[in-house]
């Protein structure tokens, strides 16, 4: 089974599973902020803005997130010149790869994560959203005091779902050049196209190992701060 | 909850701050598509001759037909093979024999942990080293491949949950009347279940179709691949990628209002005993009820 131990050594696929875990976590936070945002703004009183978050969904969640990530590398950078790096830096190309592969794996996701709020937001009591009216309180405040703490602790099953997905789709990022997981087997599966099974074998318990978790600690987490009504 | 709980009716002053916000949130837009097409101007992106050649047959003839031609064929030949497999990993998971159970949920939790990408390269590779297929149909395939073990896993968790929503006394009573197991399950359980479960297939069809662009990596001809290939022959790149985009929000788009309008008319029908499975990928609107929500959902449904 040398194949292994290529995959440590001479690939670094430990490396390229850090490089996954890491372009998801902060897809994942910058995904979050977006998303509530939308879903603040898909909630909200003024008409405006309802009809700009619902566009927003509607719009993200129809596109491919090959197109969004292939469009924010050939689009955004190649033809409009839009760098998110310090083009000086010795390692400009590849964080540049990676900036924008995380904006356009925040900007999808976060579709999805606005509408995990709305139905967090949907299992809040309507009595709750009324007392906190009938005691004064303004849209926002009832929002962030009473409505959301709630809502996000009812979305959690959702969220963990969107995580799961996350994790799974930074793969895509291979697209435009991150050298995630997915990027690595490809080069190990060309070098070594006798023992694909193998190498696919590695790489997919790899993503089992980083997804079954996640799975039972959101699973478990619902359950344990769900609201006791 | 309707999102009119969280605020009351506007009075004159509430209404007046409302249209303050609106306009400013207006203009802010505004300001925003200004940069925009600013910017697009600026490096020449908003030319003639960058957006004419969508109005000429032959781009439509010879590149965005064909695409979307290649799309949907990706996306309907592996959506009727997942949902074959997912029906029978699905009833396989409801066995009452132990040694059908595990297999297939081990197979079902494994295919739905791993990304679709990854299974497509795998395939790709391998059909291409023990050459299964000819060289102009590899990328097909493979694309189909990925495609149908990720979303026959998928329709297999929506039948479970499919048969799960139905009432205990279905099961109770086809036993009661002298029904097998087998019997219960084909003639009782599942017609409901797949009634039920209708407006959530639907809905997984947007994500099949969305998941065929995965196969601009492994160079399938699909519409993503050929908006790169106009934008070389005209080079017109970003004009050709905006269009395709907007193609597929458009055809996703119809697909899940369809979705939506099966989800009403199983609802209106009331020909299962279980109420329908909400579609994940669509947007229900206000309508939306917290038991929509309580709906187990399938991991990973992006």
């Amino acid at each position: 089974m040398d194949v292994i131990s290529e995959f440590f050594s001479e690939y670094d696929g430990l490396g390229a599973f850090r490089q996954t875990i890491y372009l998801t976590l902060v897809s994942a936070l910058l995904a979050l902020v977006i998303g509530t945002v939308v879903a603040v703004m898909r909630v909200s009183p003024i008409r405006v803005l309802q009809l700009i978050g619902t566009a927003y969904v509607n719009i993200v969640r129809n596109t491919p997130l090959t197109l969004v990530i292939v469009f924010c590398n050939l689009g955004l950078f190649l033809q409009l010149g839009i760098s998110l790096a310090d083009q000086n830096s010795p390692t400009s190309i590849d964080d540049n790869n990676f900036r924008l592969a995380v904006l356009g794996l925040s900007v999808y996701h976060a579709a999805f994560v606005a509408e995990a709020i709305r139905s967090g937001v949907n299992t809040v009591p309507l009595g709750q959203a009324e007392a906190a009216r009938a005691i004064g309180l303004p849209f926002l405040k009832t929002l962030r005091y009473v409505v959301l703490p709630q809502a996000f602790r009812g979305a959690i099953a959702p969220l963990g779902n969107v995580l799961i997905a996350l994790t799974k789709n930074s793969t895509v990022a291979s697209v435009i050049g991150v050298t995630e997981a997915s990027a690595v087997m490809k080069v190990m599966m060309e070098n070594r196209p006798d023992v694909i099974f193998v190498v696919f074998g590695i790489f997919a318990v790899g993503f089992v190992i980083l997804t079954l978790p996640v799975g039972i600690l959101f699973t478990s987490l619902s359950k344990r701060l769900a609201v006791k009504r | 909850m309707s999102s009119s709980v969280l605020f009351d009716a506007p009075g004159p002053r509430a209404r007046r701050r409302y249209a303050v916000i609106g306009v400013a949130s207006i203009v802010g837009l505004l300001l925003v598509l200004w940069f925009v097409i600013d910017k697009l101007n600026e490096k020449g992106q908003l030319t003639a001759a960058k957006w004419e050649p969508f109005l000429t047959g032959e781009i439509w003839t010879e590149y965005l037909i064909p695409g979307l031609v290649g799309t949907l064929t990706a996306a309907a030949i592996a959506m009727v093979l997942a949902l074959t497999l997912g029906g029978l990993l699905g009833v396989g998971r409801l066995s009452s024999a132990a040694w059908i159970r595990w297999p297939c949920s081990i197979v079902v939790e494994f295919f739905r942990a791993v990304p679709v990408l990854l299974m497509m390269l795998f395939t790709y590779a391998l059909f291409a080293f023990y050459e299964t297929f000819p060289p102009d149909r590899l990328a097909l395939a493979a694309v189909i491949t990925g495609l149908t073990l990720y979303n026959g896993s998928v329709v297999a968790e929506l039948v479970r949950s499919g048969v799960h929503s139905l009432p205990k006394g279905q099961n109770e009573a086809a036993l009661a009347v002298g029904l097998t197991t087998g019997k219960t399950m084909r003639l009782v359980l599942l017609p409901q279940a797949v009634t039920a479960m209708l407006p959530a297939i639907v809905g997984q069809l947007v994500v099949v179709l969305k998941d065929t662009a995965l196969g601009y990596i492994i160079t399938y001809e699909e519409l993503l691949r050929k908006a790169e290939q106009i934008g070389n022959y005209k080079s017109n790149l970003l004009p050709a990628l905006i269009v395709v985009g907007a193609i597929f929000v458009l055809v996703n788009w119809m697909l899940g209002s369809l979705a939506v309008r099966v989800e009403q008319r199983t609802r209106r029908r009331g020909r299962s005993a279980g109420g329908p499975i909400a579609p994940d990928q669509v947007d229900q609107g206000t309508a939306a009820n917290a038991a929509a929500a309580a709906v187990p959902t399938t991991p990973g449904h992006v």
